[in-house]
């Protein structure tokens, strides 16, 4: 299956209904991508496949076929996000927060609170409360 | 005074500047860039994976076990492979590690198979044939106890023979889910003639003596990491003894590491839940609103075996008549056993159960005396001199009143209060406490040790504590960098490997920072004494290596009585108020929670975001257990085990949090600080129902479904 | 948990032709959209398809279009682009509430209509929306093309008239006369099943519709017959609770579920009412 995988090419075998959460790990090595539930409710496997969030525990890998694919591990270490997370605690035990930074990055600059609470409404936290994932994303 | 920032990331601290700020973490950037390892990251080579073959029946006794797969490339394992004792040892040895005839709950593990193909795994069918029991779900006609106790203070029956009103009420709580997102998971590796376990662990001892129980004298080397934790609240403090022991059972049978890694499902099916509670309570008070006798009943229903049912009785019991001053007082308890899987730790263990009760009690005694409940609470709120139920005396560091001040002004609770009536908003409160480190004897019993070395470039702190998101790197070494008058980022953290590490007890209770931290304190200290002046690294180039071990020495004020549960139950307690507003939907019942005021008093935060994170993630724990979480029993089993179908909060269902930390300082604790990370759990609950109460509609147990609401709304028609 | 994939199939058609005659010469295929039902079905078990026809790629399933005085809804539209669509927002802004509430922006990102339709559950959002919209579902085989009243497209619990070689290419709306109306109550606010989820027209004839009170998506004629008749309100609640039959379940009771769309009904009158 050929896709394209943080911005390089990637010619993986793998059965094509595997999950795109599994290939991503294991045959991509790329761990950073999280399981929690399985079912989509979640959100710690958040990727984005053409620049859309989607939860890649539902998602076949031949639906990802000539797609963009882009995991946590394609933002580097340096994103803005990343460090904002960190300062502000909008990380505490960092499970969901591969995700929660994949969901993120698609709201574009300075979202309003409003925005940030429908959007991420499919990212679950169980340590923050939220209210500091709001602080690291609105920081200036 | 609102929680303070420290300066941004990259900055280098004055010495003796740490504590007190929000310093850079100790955690790096690997969380936020994925690569921070958890359990299920780790690969081995020649890794097989591991899968739990269950009963299907809450009670009775297994017949006969037929394996229905072609056996090639798997491995077996059933209690015979058990070399020690076939127990998951904790306080009570009844539990067993795999079950051996009789089955006492409906998700008991029987065998263990590992296959390298996932697959063929999974497929593997095995038959059991039961005999089936009669089995016992409701705690109240248990047959058996785990657990009785009697707390007493005073004489009830010349407290009540004084009284003006009688107010009585029952009151209930139900199981709640701990959702941490990484499930439970654990690799077990064979190495040099012994094991190694690498997991998602609160306690790595813990682990380390179950399994030491589990394998016997046969294995002497068996050594347990902590991988990165992807939560925990409790629900990893007792439950990976079991886990590890199967896959340590696995890996030694088939000489290769096992991966064990529950999905969703069986992880909310089979591990320890919070214990559901039914408290009734019985007071007499006088007409100007003194509590004069207070009898309360405490019930919780431990489920199948006694894990930690007896300690969660304990400190509940302890807290259940709430943080106020009574002259007379009768608390009783009992944990009963029941044929559902075993209820565990959880955060704030045991006291949200009778918090709930006893705050929402407080109401109703306000209303039969036609008196504010604000009031009521502040003529009985524990004040310093006053003793609690167990006759321990209240020193300076008790807040009791500072933080119904604080939480009264901060949410504008009086004016809201008229405002709202009548309408479809509604605004309540709740006063509560915890008690920080284990319950009366226990810090003796565990005589925690934690060490600080020094290093080539600066020093190490070797403890056992664990991070899972509340700060613990990061917090030790704030207080070990202030202690070594020493920069803080010179200060590194040891993995927790209990091949390196001293035991400094389970990272629970609310003791890691006051506690713990209070030994490396020391421990810091004296290395500092010992340094005559040199920086660590300094030091360590000329002299060579040097480490200071300390171990956790009691207050020498504390008198505990363990029998008649008399004395200082606690070193010390925090202190909360929270207060909630909601609006109600009258066509639908649904509680929406607009906003959430926490007050606590820390003693110290040592992190100030740390400290609030906890706060505010606490809270909204305590929203969910309130007004969504609803685990569904059928048979003995949990129903929905499936996160579409127990429903925790999303960024949708938690309401804006608004935190205040009170610093009035515990002289014991490292800087003044007392323990924190329970201390959120205990309020927001009876808060949310008292200002569902606000609105007219009497509700005595928890979750607040919707229905329930709406059943209430027709009976106050 | 790593599903058992290996022994699922995956067919890929080019185009809708290819699709049209893999599901009529494999009568165990059976369709496959956005997934995000497939490995949750797959995960709790059971006997279910192993074979799958992937119409991801079939782009003309995609469009949402007016050719004439219908708009036509290709099958594979996503919730998030119904959301988005000004066309959608325009002639049917009760089916972009709905799709806001169907889950998180993940579930949005990839669910679609015709998954919705296909997969048949009686607590769908769209549905009761579809239903008062009296839309048409227009399916396709290898050798016809036919529309189904959506009012007839559901035959029981989870049944419906598609056929298994069929596969539902597009939705087609009619001009809507009236105020639209949508509640979903779910267990939570977001990211939820429904308990009761309601889609109401205001309109000299009124149309109501109702899902997760039967084993179908549920059309109160008689309801709206007593509100297009001028009866009171509370003659058309009765009507209602005639009508449903709600069932205690792990998410909710009988009684509450009855209840509230009672109450949902009454809103959606006071809301809609003018002067």
């Amino acid at each position: 299956m050929r896709f394209t995988l943080n911005g390089n090419p990637a010619d993986v075998a793998a059965h094509p209904m595997a999950r795109l959460l599994d290939v991503l790990r294991e045959e991509c090595g790329l761990t950073g991508t999280k399981e929690g539930c399985g079912e989509g409710e979640c959100g710690a496997c958040t990727v984005l496949v053409d620049g859309e969030a989607v939860c890649s525990c539902l998602i076949p890998l031949a639906h990802v076929e000539g797609a963009e694919v882009t995991t946590i591990e394609g933002l580097g270490a340096a994103h803005p996000l990343q460090r904002a997370f960190m300062d502000e605690v909008g990380a505490q035990c960092g499970i969901c927060t591969p995700g929660m930074i994949m969901a993120a990055v698609t709201l574009g600059t300075r979202p309003s609170l409003a925005t940030i609470r429908t959007r991420l409404a499919g990212n679950l936290c169980r340590c923050t409360g939220y209210e500091a994932i709001y602080r690291a994303i609105r920081r200036p | 005074m609102a929680d303070r920032r420290g300066a941004g990331p990259g900055e280098r601290y004055a010495v003796g500047g740490a504590v007190g700020r929000s310093v850079p973490r100790k955690d790096g950037i690997g969380k936020a860039s994925g690569s921070a390892r958890y359990a299920d990251d780790l690969v081995f080579p020649g890794m097989l994976y591991g899968r739990t073959i269950r009963t299907t029946i809450p009670c009775g006794r297994i017949r006969s076990i037929a394996l229905e797969f072609d056996p090639a490339g798997f491995t077996v394992v059933g209690h015979r492979d058990i070399r020690g004792r076939n127990v998951v040892a904790l306080l009570v040895d009844d539990q067993p590690c795999l079950v051996e005839t009789d089955v006492r709950h409906g998700a008991e593990p029987v065998l263990l198979l590992a296959h390298e193909d996932r697959e063929k795994l999974l497929a593997a069918r095995v038959a059991v044939v039961y005999e089936p029991g009669t089995p016992v779900f409701d705690p109240e006609h248990s047959p058996r106890s785990f657990k009785d106790l009697v707390i007493e203070k005073g004489t009830l029956a010349a407290g009540f023979a004084s009284a003006d009103f009688v107010v009585e009420g029952t009151y209930r709580t139900g199981h709640q889910e701990h959702v941490y997102i990484e499930p439970n998971g654990v690799v077990a590796v064979p190495e040099d003639g012994g094991i190694a376990v690498y997991g998602s662990i609160q306690c790595p001892f813990y682990v380390q003596q179950a399994l030491a129980t589990l394998l016997g004298p046969a294995v002497s080397r068996i050594r347990v990491i902590q991988t990165e934790t992807g939560g925990g609240f409790g629900g990893k403090e007792e439950y990976p003894s079991m886990l590890a022991g199967h896959a340590v059972l696995l890996a030694l049978k088939a000489g290769r590491p096992v991966k064990m890694i529950y999905d969703r499902a069986e992880d909310m099916l089979a591990t320890t839940k919070r214990h559901p509670a039914i408290v009734r309570h019985r007071t007499g008070v006088t007409r100007d609103g003194r509590l004069v006798a207070m009898a309360v009943d405490v019930v919780i229903d431990g489920g199948a075996y006694a894990t930690l049912s007896p300690v969660v009785l304990a400190r509940g019991a302890i807290h259940a008549a709430g943080p106020y001053r009574c002259p007379n007082v009768r608390i009783t308890g009992r944990a009963m056993f029941t044929n559902t899987p075993p209820n565990g730790a959880f955060r704030g263990f045991g006291v949200p159960q009778t918090a709930f009760a006893v705050e929402v009690h407080m109401e109703r005694i306000a209303e039969a005396l036609g008196m504010d409940s604000v009031r009521l609470r502040e003529r009985n709120a524990l004040r310093p001199g006053d003793t609690t139920v167990t006759g321990q005396r209240m020193g300076q560091d008790c807040s009791a009143r500072q933080v119904l001040r604080a939480a009264l002004r901060k949410s504008g609770y009086h004016r809201k209060r008229k405002a709202y009536a009548g309408t479809d908003r509604g605004i309540g409160l709740a006063l509560y406490y915890h008690g920080c480190g284990f319950t009366g004897s226990g810090e003796v019993r565990l005589a925690s040790r934690a060490s600080v070395e020094l290093t080539a470039t600066g020093v190490r702190i070797l403890s056992s504590s664990t991070e899972f998101g509340q700060g613990t790197r990061t917090m030790h070494a704030q207080i070990v960098a202030d202690a070594l008058a020493m920069p803080y980022d010179q200060v590194e953290v040891a993995l927790p490997d209990t091949s390196l590490v001293p035991d400094s007890g389970p990272t629970v209770a609310s003791r890691t920072c006051m506690i713990v931290g209070g030994i490396l304190e020391r421990a810091a200290t004296e290395l500092r004494e010992r340094l005559g002046g040199l920086p660590p690294a300094e030091y360590f180039r000329r002299h060579g290596p040097l480490k200071v071990t300390r171990q956790y020495q009691q207050p020498e004020w504390i008198r505990w009585d363990e029998t008649s549960f008399r004395g200082d139950a606690y070193a010390t307690y925090g202190w909360g108020c929270d207060v909630a507003e909601v609006r109600l939907d009258r066509d639908t019942g649904e509680v929406h929670p607009l906003r959430l005021t926490a007050v606590t008093d820390v003693g110290k935060a040592i992190h100030p975001a740390l400290a609030r994170g906890q706060i505010e993630g606490g809270t909204a724990q305590g929203v969910g257990y309130a007004l969504l979480e609803h685990v569904v029993m059928r048979e003995g089993l949990m129903a929905n085990a499936q996160l579409a179908n127990y429903q925790i909060p999303t960024t949708l269902d938690t309401p804006r949090i608004d935190v205040i930390l009170l610093e009035n300082p515990y002289p014991g604790g490292p800087s003044g600080a007392k323990g924190l990370g329970e201390l959120p759990m205990n309020g927001p609950a009876p808060a949310l129902v008292n200002a569902i109460r606000h609105l007219g509609l009497d509700l005595r147990s928890i979750p607040a479904l919707p229905e329930a609401v709406l059943e209430a709304m027709c009976v106050s028609r | 948990m790593r599903t058992a994939v290996s022994t699922l199939r995956l067919l890929e058609p080019r185009n809708l032709a290819e699709a049209l005659r893999m599901l009529r010469d494999e009568p165990e295929a059976v369709p496959l959209a956005g997934a995000t039902d497939l490995y949750v079905a797959l995960n709790a078990g059971g006997p279910g398809p192993r074979q799958f026809v992937n119409l991801w790629r079939l782009a003309p399933l995609r469009r949402i279009t007016m050719p004439g005085d219908a708009l036509s809804i290709g099958a594979l539209a996503t919730y998030t682009a119904l959301i988005r669509s000004r066309l959608v927002q325009r002639r049917i802004p009760m089916l972009a509430r709905a799709a806001q509430e169907v889950g998180g922006m993940q579930i949005q990102n990839r669910g679609t209509l015709g998954g919705n339709i296909a997969n048949a559950s009686p607590a769908g959002d769209t549905l009761p929306v579809l239903a008062v919209a009296e839309a048409m579902v227009v399916l396709r085989s290898a050798g016809d093309e036919r529309r189904v009243p959506f009012g007839s497209f559901y035959t029981g619990y989870r049944r419906s008239a598609r056929r298994p070689d069929e596969l539902i290419t597009a939705v087609e709306i009619p001009p809507i006369e009236g105020i639209q109306w949508f509640r979903k109550v779910g267990t939570r606010a977001a990211q939820s099943v429904s308990k009761v989820v309601m889609a109401a027209v205001r309109a000299p004839r009124p149309r109501v519709a109702v899902g997760s009170v039967a084993p179908t998506v549920l059309r109160l004629y008689h309801t709206e017959a007593a509100l297009a008749a001028g009866r009171s309100i509370e003659e058309a609640t009765q009507a209602l609770e005639s009508e449903i039959h709600p069932i205690d379940d792990p998410r909710s009771t009988a009684t509450y579920r009855r209840m509230v769309a009672t109450n949902l009904l009454r809103r959606f009158w006071s809301d809609t009412a003018r002067g």
